[in-house]
Order: C-alpha cells, then sequence, then structure tokens
C-alpha cells in the first residue's frame, strides 16, 4: 500500500457536532492532547440543523420545573426503555450545560427579566427548551466551534474514519482515515477514542438527516467487537416537508406545535383529538378548550399535538392511509391561524424562509404540508451511563451514536442536551481511561494495510455497479420494508434485500481520481449504511411488540411483561450480525418513585 | 430511481422536458465547463440537477453539501455567474432555454471541480480574540435584555458560507490582500463579539491593523449575496468603523457611548441590578504581531 501519515494524540474524537466538539473542549482543557476529525468543514455538522433548542430544567420560565419532572417526561417518552441513569444524568445535569453554553457566548432568547427564555415541546410538562428563534442548532455549534478554536484544537476536516484500530488485546487504540480532499490515507494514533458522529438517516429515502448521517460510528462500533442497543428504535418526524418533491423530508420544527400551531386533515378537522393513546390520557387535554389554555396555564392539560413524536407520527400516518391527507400526501400544519405574522416572523424565522423560498408557501397566512421523516436513531453505541464508555476498551460514544438515553423515543430538546451533558462526560472518561493506560497500545499495521486496500479496490474490480443506484435501492427498501408500520414479512424480505446490496454494494466500480471523488465516498458510505440497515432489521425482527420508534402491525400492542423489560442487543459474532435480549437492570426506588408521581 | 416522486415541469407528448447545466470541471491545473443535460423536474432547486449528474452522468463530480436547507452554508458556488447557495436557488427562477453555468467561487484556489479551498477562513478565524465574558450575577447567571441581545443575534445567523467572502472585491481579484484582510465574515463576526452584551475585550485595535478593516469601502456587495439577509455592511462594518475611528480620534465620545448603551434600564429592575456593566472591565487587546510581507 502506498505511504500514509501518521499523527499521535491522547484522545481522538470522531464527529464534530455538538457531542464532539463538547467533549474535545473537556480533554483539551483536562491536558490530554486531542484531535477532531470530522467528515465536512468545521461547523457544517448536522447540528446546525436542529431548531427548536436544548431541553433543560431551568426553571426560568416555569419556577415549578425541576430535575425530577424532566427526568420523569424522558422516561415516559422513551417507553420505559431508557438507560434510566442516563435519563437521570441528562436531567440533572443539562441545566448547567446550557448556562455553560451561555457563558462561552451562545445568545439564546430572554425572558422580560432577562433570563433565558424556554419554549413549549411535545412531551414536555413545563415550557423548557432554551432557544434562538428557529436555529438554536447553529447557535450551538458556532459556539462550541469558537470554543475549540479558541482552545488551539487540531481539527482534521473532510477526513472520513473507514476503520478504528485495535490492539492485539482488542482495545481501540486509533483510526485509519481517509482525507477526502485528496484521497490519501491517514492514520491516528489514540489512547482513547470518542465516536460523536451523529446517526443514520441517510439509510431512509425522506430524512431530515444530511448526507453525513450514514452510521458510519454505529458501523465502526459493531466493526470494532462494541455492542449497539436499541436500534430498532428509529425516530420518524411527524413533520417534514413533502412538497415539492425535492424538499420531502426537510425538518419543520417541532416549534412550530409548541409555539401554537396545530395540525388538522383535509376536511379542517383537528385530528389529533381521535389519537390520544391510553397511556397519556391523564396529561392530554381532549378539548380543544382545553388545549388552548395549557399555553398559558399549565393546570391545564397539553394538547394532542404536543404528545410525544412517535405518538404524532403514527397519527399522521394514519389519517394519510385513511384517505383524510392534503393533495401531496401528507397532513396540514397550521400556525397561520393562530398566532399573528409578527409572531411568527420573529419565534419561526427559518421555517418562514424556508417555506417561502422553497415551496412559495408564506406560513404567515398559508398551511404547510407536512408528513412524517426519518430523523432520528435513539438506538447506537452501548455504553456505560457515567462515563459513555462502550464495551470495548478505550472506545467511548456520546450523541446520536450511543444508545440508551431516550429508549424507544426520543423528545424534542433532549438531542441537543444530550451532546452536551454526554459529550462533556465522555470527554472526563475518555482523559481518565486514557490516564490510567500502563502502556499506550500501538494498532496492527497489517489492519491499516488490509482496511486501505479494501478501500482503493473500488477503484480497481470494474464491477457493474454504481454506488448512487446501491444507495437508492437501499433507501428504496429501508423506506418501504422498515418504515414507520412494520410487518415480519416486510422485515425478512429486507433482509433478503440486504444480502442482496450487499453484494451490489462489493461490486461497486469508481471512476475518476482519488481526489475529491464523491462516488468513492458513497462507496465507503454504503458499508457503513448496510451495516446499520441490518442491525436496525434484525432488531426490529426481534422485537415483537410496538413500542415507541417500533411499530409492528402484526403486534400492535406493548408487552410490558416481556418486551418491557428488555433492550435488544446486536453485536458481531465471527463476522455474522447477531441479536440478543439484555434485561434493563432495574430502577432504585427513589427514581421510580417519580414515575409513579401524579402528571 | 423514483418515479412517483418524478413531475414533469411540462406535460406534452413529447420527450420529457430537460435541462443544461454547464459546470466547471478541473482542478488547480485548469479545467473548463461542461454541458451536461438530465432530466428536469418541478419544484428543483439548483443542487437536485447537479446531483441527478453525479448520480447519472458524472459520479466523481465533486461538490460540497450537507443540509440541502439553507442552514449550513456549504453548497456555495456562483450560478450564472451569481454567487449563491445552490440549495436555495430554485431552478423556475432561472433561465433553461440556454445552458446554467455553475462554477466554483471565485475568490478562493479550486481544489476539484466546484470544491474549493476556503482554509483562509478558518485562518482567519483563530486571529480573532475570543468571547471573553464578564463575571455573572450573584446567583451565577447572566442576565441580558432582550433589546441587548437583538443585534448581536442577527450576526449569530450567519452560516459560514462564505459567499459574502467571495463578493469582496478586496479579495476577489487581489489574493494579495489576504494576509491583511479579515473580510466581511470575520467583521460580522468581531461585530457579534464587540455587540455581545457580556463581552470584556476590545478588538478595535485590532479591526485596524490585522483585520484591515479600513480596507472595506462599503459597495454593500456582502449584504447583497447574504443568504440570511444579515445587513452586513450597516449593522456590522459601519458601526466597527466608527468604533475604530472614535477609539483612534475620540476616546471619550466612544467611552461616553459605550457607558450609555450598558446603562440603558432593562425591563426588571432586577436585570438593571445586576447588568454585567456594574463589573465592566475594557480590555484592550496588545498590538498584533506585524503581518507577514503580501
Amino acid at each position: 500500500m502506498s505511504d500514509y501519515e501518521t499523527h499521535t494524540f491522547d484522545v481522538l474524537v470522531i464527529g464534530a457536532g455538538g457531542a464532539g466538539l463538547r467533549a474535545a473542549v473537556e480533554t483539551e482543557a483536562a491536558g490530554a492532547t486531542t484531535a477532531v476529525v470530522c467528515k465536512s468543514l468545521l461547523g457544517k455538522a448536522h447540528t446546525v440543523m436542529a431548531e427548536g433548542g436544548i431541553a433543560a430544567a431551568l426553571g426560568s420560565v416555569w419556577p415549578e420545573d425541576s430535575w425530577q419532572v424532566h427526568f420523569r417526561d424522558t422516561m415516559r417518552g422513551g417507553k420505559m426503555l431508557n438507560n434510566w441513569r442516563m435519563a437521570q444524568l441528562h436531567a440533572q445535569e443539562s441545566p448547567d450545560r446550557v448556562l455553560e453554553l451561555e457563558s462561552w457566548g451562545a445568545l439564546f432568547d430572554r425572558t422580560p427579566d432577562g433570563r433565558i427564555l424556554q419554549r413549549d415541546f411535545g412531551g414536555h410538562r413545563y415550557a423548557r427548551l432554551a432557544h434562538v428563534g428557529d436555529h438554536t442548532g447553529l447557535e450551538m455549534i458556532r459556539t462550541l466551534q469558537d470554543r475549540a478554536v479558541a482552545a488551539g484544537i487540531e481539527v482534521f476536516m473532510e477526513c472520513k474514519i473507514i476503520r478504528l484500530l485495535t490492539d492485539p488485546s482488542g482495545a481501540v487504540c486509533g483510526a485509519l482515515g481517509l482525507w477526502r480532499e485528496s484521497g490519501q490515507f491517514v492514520v491516528f494514533h489514540a489512547k482513547a477514542v470518542i465516536l460523536a458522529s451523529g446517526g443514520i438517516g441517510k439509510t431512509w429515502k425522506f430524512t431530515t438527516n444530511s448526507w453525513e448521517g450514514t452510521g458510519d460510528g454505529h458501523a465502526l462500533a459493531l466493526w470494532a467487537g462494541a455492542e449497539l442497543v436499541d436500534m430498532e428504535c428509529i425516530q420518524f418526524h411527524p413533520t417534514g416537508m413533502i412538497w415539492p418533491a425535492s424538499a420531502r423530508g426537510l425538518l419543520v420544527t417541532e416549534a412550530v406545535r409548541g409555539d401554537g400551531g396545530i395540525l388538522k386533515n383535509r376536511d379542517g378537522e383537528r385530528f389529533m383529538f381521535s389519537y390520544i393513546p391510553e397511556y397519556y390520557a391523564d396529561e392530554t387535554a381532549d378539548t380543544i378548550e382545553e388545549a388552548d389554555k395549557w399555553y398559558d396555564d399549565k393546570t391545564f392539560r397539553r394538547p394532542p399535538e404536543l404528545l410525544p413524536r412517535d405518538e404524532v407520527a403514527r397519527a399522521v400516518n394514519a389519517e394519510v392511509k385513511a384517505g383524510r391527507g392534503s393533495p401531496h400526501g401528507g397532513v396540514y400544519l397550521d400556525i397561520a391561524s393562530r398566532r399573528s405574522p409578527e409572531y411568527i416572523r420573529r419565534r419561526l424565522p427559518s421555517m418562514y424562509q424556508q417555506f417561502k423560498e422553497l415551496a412559495d408557501v408564506d406560513i404567515t397566512t398559508q398551511m404547510m404540508e407536512i408528513g412524517p421523516t426519518c430523523h432520528y436513531a435513539m438506538g447506537g453505541v452501548r455504553v456505560e451511563a457515567d462515563t459513555e464508555a462502550s464495551t470495548v476498551p478505550g472506545l467511548f460514544a456520546a450523541g446520536e451514536v450511543a444508545g440508551g438515553m431516550h429508549g424507544a423515543n426520543r423528545l424534542g430538546g433532549n438531542s441537543l442536551s444530550d451532546l452536551l451533558v454526554f459529550g462533556r462526560r465522555a470527554g472526563i472518561g475518555a482523559v481518565e481511561y486514557a490516564r490510567g493506560l500502563q502502556h499506550p497500545p500501538v494498532p496492527d499495521p497489517g489492519e491499516v494495510e488490509a482496511a486501505a486496500a479494501a478501500a482503493l479496490g473500488f477503484f480497481d474490480h470494474g464491477g457493474p455497479e454504481n454506488p448512487y443506484a446501491v444507495h437508492q435501492d437501499l433507501q428504496e427498501a429501508m423506506q418501504s420494508l422498515v418504515g414507520i408500520i412494520r410487518t415480519e414479512a416486510d422485515l425478512v424480505r429486507a433482509v433478503e434485500l440486504l444480502d442482496e446490496l450487499d453484494g451490489r454494494a462489493r461490486a461497486v466500480a469508481v471512476e475518476g481520481p482519488r481526489q475529491f471523488n464523491p462516488a468513492w465516498h458513497l462507496a465507503l458510505d454504503l458499508q457503513s449504511m448496510l451495516a446499520v440497515a441490518r442491525a436496525t432489521t434484525l432488531a426490529a425482527i426481534a422485537r415483537r411488540e410496538s413500542r415507541g420508534g417500533h411499530t409492528r402491525d402484526d403486534y400492535p400492542d406493548p408487552d410490558p411483561e416481556h418486551f418491557g423489560k428488555l433492550n435488544m442487543v446486536v453485536r458481531l459474532d465471527k463476522g455474522t450480525v447477531t441479536v440478543t435480549e439484555r434485561p434493563i437492570p432495574p430502577m432504585p426506588d427513589e427514581l421510580a418513585a417519580l414515575l409513579a408521581a401524579e402528571r | 430511481m423514483t418515479p412517483h416522486a418524478d413531475t414533469p415541469t411540462t406535460g406534452g407528448t413529447g420527450a420529457p422536458p430537460t435541462v443544461t447545466l454547464a459546470i466547471w470541471r478541473g482542478d488547480a491545473g485548469g479545467g473548463a465547463f461542461r454541458d451536461y443535460t438530465v432530466r428536469a423536474i418541478e419544484g428543483e432547486v439548483v443542487l437536485d440537477v447537479v446531483h441527478r449528474i453525479q448520480a447519472e452522468l458524472a459520479g466523481d463530480l465533486a461538490v460540497r453539501w450537507n443540509c440541502k436547507a439553507g442552514k449550513c452554508g456549504s453548497c456555495s458556488a456562483e450560478v450564472n455567474g451569481k454567487p449563491r447557495l445552490m440549495c436555495m436557488t430554485r431552478m423556475s427562477t432561472l433561465d433553461t432555454t440556454a445552458p446554467i453555468t455553475i462554477s466554483p467561487m471565485r475568490a478562493f484556489p479550486v481544489m476539484r471541480d466546484l470544491v474549493t479551498d476556503v482554509s483562509y477562513n478558518f485562518a482567519v478565524a483563530r486571529r480573532i480574540p475570543p468571547f471573553a465574558p464578564g463575571p455573572p450575577t450573584g446567583d451565577g447567571t447572566y442576565r441580558m435584555a432582550q433589546f441587548d441581545v437583538d443585534r448581536a443575534q442577527e450576526f449569530h445567523k450567519c452560516i459560514e458560507c462564505f459567499l459574502c467572502q467571495n463578493v469582496c472585491h478586496v479579495i476577489r481579484d487581489h489574493e494579495e490582500n489576504k494576509p491583511r484582510y479579515a473580510g466581511p465574515r470575520f467583521f460580522v463576526r468581531v461585530a457579534s463579539l464587540e455587540m455581545h452584551p457580556l463581552d470584556t475585550l476590545d478588538r478595535r485595535q485590532l479591526l485596524r491593523t490585522e483585520l484591515g478593516l479600513g480596507l472595506c469601502n462599503i459597495t454593500k456587495c456582502c449584504t447583497e449575496v447574504c443568504p440570511e439577509h444579515i445587513h452586513i455592511t450597516d449593522n456590522a462594518i459601519i458601526p466597527l468603523k466608527e468604533r475604530v475611528v472614535d477609539a483612534a480620534y475620540d476616546p471619550v465620545a466612544w467611552l461616553g457611548r459605550k457607558i450609555l448603551r450598558r446603562a440603558r434600564p432593562t425591563p426588571a429592575a432586577e436585570a438593571a441590578a445586576s447588568s454585567p456593566a456594574q463589573q465592566h472591565n475594557e480590555v484592550i487587546v496588545t498590538d498584533p504581531p506585524a503581518v507577514s510581507g503580501d
């Protein structure tokens, strides 16, 4: 193989979104030499697209709020599949992380008395999301980016990691990367590696995710021997754009509903009142009058439009299937009839612009057409809650690539806070681990050679396949067979298709130079997407019940006695992806008591 | 492919409608425009067509993009010579009777096809002294009135597409100016810090010298191309120029204005009492090192 450059750091962070940058800031501050590697330019990671806000029980709008209520909302939103310790740490620490971000320069919208304003979101009992209009993710990433730059952290931009490297004991001790610009390889030696690579949405056809969301971190962890958890739980965000076709899937923030927007079907009916599940009946308004009072008085119950996302996405799906959808196959999201144009433009500037420029729709006077879109992977690398250590020594994970925090369904706003809380904790965990090593581990050069040769193979073998075509077929398969509503027959068919697609992906031929060649990058990304698709599909077959972001038409109800007490764990066993059941550890009494409390 | 998503722009019984893009292909050694003709689909943006060309005709066509929603600022290019985000430029706004030219941003060296080397921008970013807040209020948090954060919030909307840098004629046709000129994006960045209610540093000296604010002669080209509609010239550059002038020639006037701004009453007495102005502490950045030769 051609030669490659080598860099050595204490900690290597893969991904430069909110979790990766927050982790890197922590490790650098602790004195560990740190590198951040990212597939795009710095500041472009998918965090930049987060809109609504950061959930944290600051209590600046509703002093009644507390970490205990946030914990309860999160666990109930996750349908109790969550790693309860992560949910506890998240609820307890997110207020400090938000205030810390402010002290680093973030400028949140303000309350009249000058504190951080918080907005309502689905599944949250109180207005809890610290925000900046509807571009909170941009504020977070720029603040962390500036902080990282000021700290002098080395950032390797436009570099894709294609393999984690391990020492003979199996511990992770570095990574093999590919400079997208030059097409040359780069090897990182590191005592600890933090995965912060985000999500997997590009495996589906209609998604809010950017091109980067190809599940690289999930796949890298799997290949390195780590366990993934809850991979069957995929969040379909209820409100994605559906028209024009080219914009289909783009996120329409939940803040539209948090700020007063409602859902209507073709007949103008506010249909969510027909979809209030028993589980949420005690905390959801069942009349329009009560729902509309809730925004100003939290003694009333929440509008059903603000049920958790899994519930709303299924309801939208059902309305369309019942023939009550909009002309392009969605439903209507209406804020125009509910709030003043001035209020809408101030609170939702990005949505106003997005619809105006892409769809010729003025959301201050017209309704939006929306439908579900693949948004978020609840599942990911199984980590130890306090340190984010994976089941492989030396490998840590934080943010969307990690699993457990959100259970079967994530509440809106809990992702940005997750990035900060567990990005920081992963940084602390990785530094502690690195300091405890007697001898820095050394990667096996043979591993580098083999992975690099495999990557270069796409140029040589003259196979018949176009990577773009394989990707489109993968997206079609996952969209139609492993979507919002699943059946055993569809899932089994998906596995057959994945077998075929695996073969086709290996037969991809890439033409052109190694320098910035998107077809080559996609050929490599396909390896990750196919691994993730298989993990998701097999876990979905194994969970024979419906729960959160996993709905089975053939098992439409939750099974609290069996599957409600289990996480599905995916790992590689001698090259084969396997799924096993793992009992959820019992919750301490003091946390269980919080869940038993009245709404 | 995705037949049900494909609605032709026009009906009729003839061949499906097509569109032709003339895309610049090449690298640092040179290149040329090449025509690519693909199906036209209603409602698409330029980036959609570029993607279809990638998928069907030119797999190795190099282009940056991420969000495809105007939020990340990755897909900047020149469409018929006009600097635009390709993801927010609808095909219906362009004349499709002739090939539409797509070329890389001109102010930055070409790497390959539509991808340019924008490392200049990241180098400038490293030279700007970071945010330095004063101490918080007694309870450990900060208080700021919405009125006081509005100005800096406008600048925080910047998505770093670098289109403003691309059109700024101080550097667009004068590579030699880059080492001594920060460009509109980073004047916006400095403005966001200078107008941040909590910040305590003073970057005026740096603006005057190393960042080359004086080279800008406010032609507003940057403001015109900003996809976030930030009033770069009026709200960032001109106020910064005034501050620099005040600092250089009339420190009393500058101090007076700063005190007046800081002392503006906020809606709640509590907020006013705990304003960071109470502990405000001006720190003047020492002279920056001399800029190396052009």
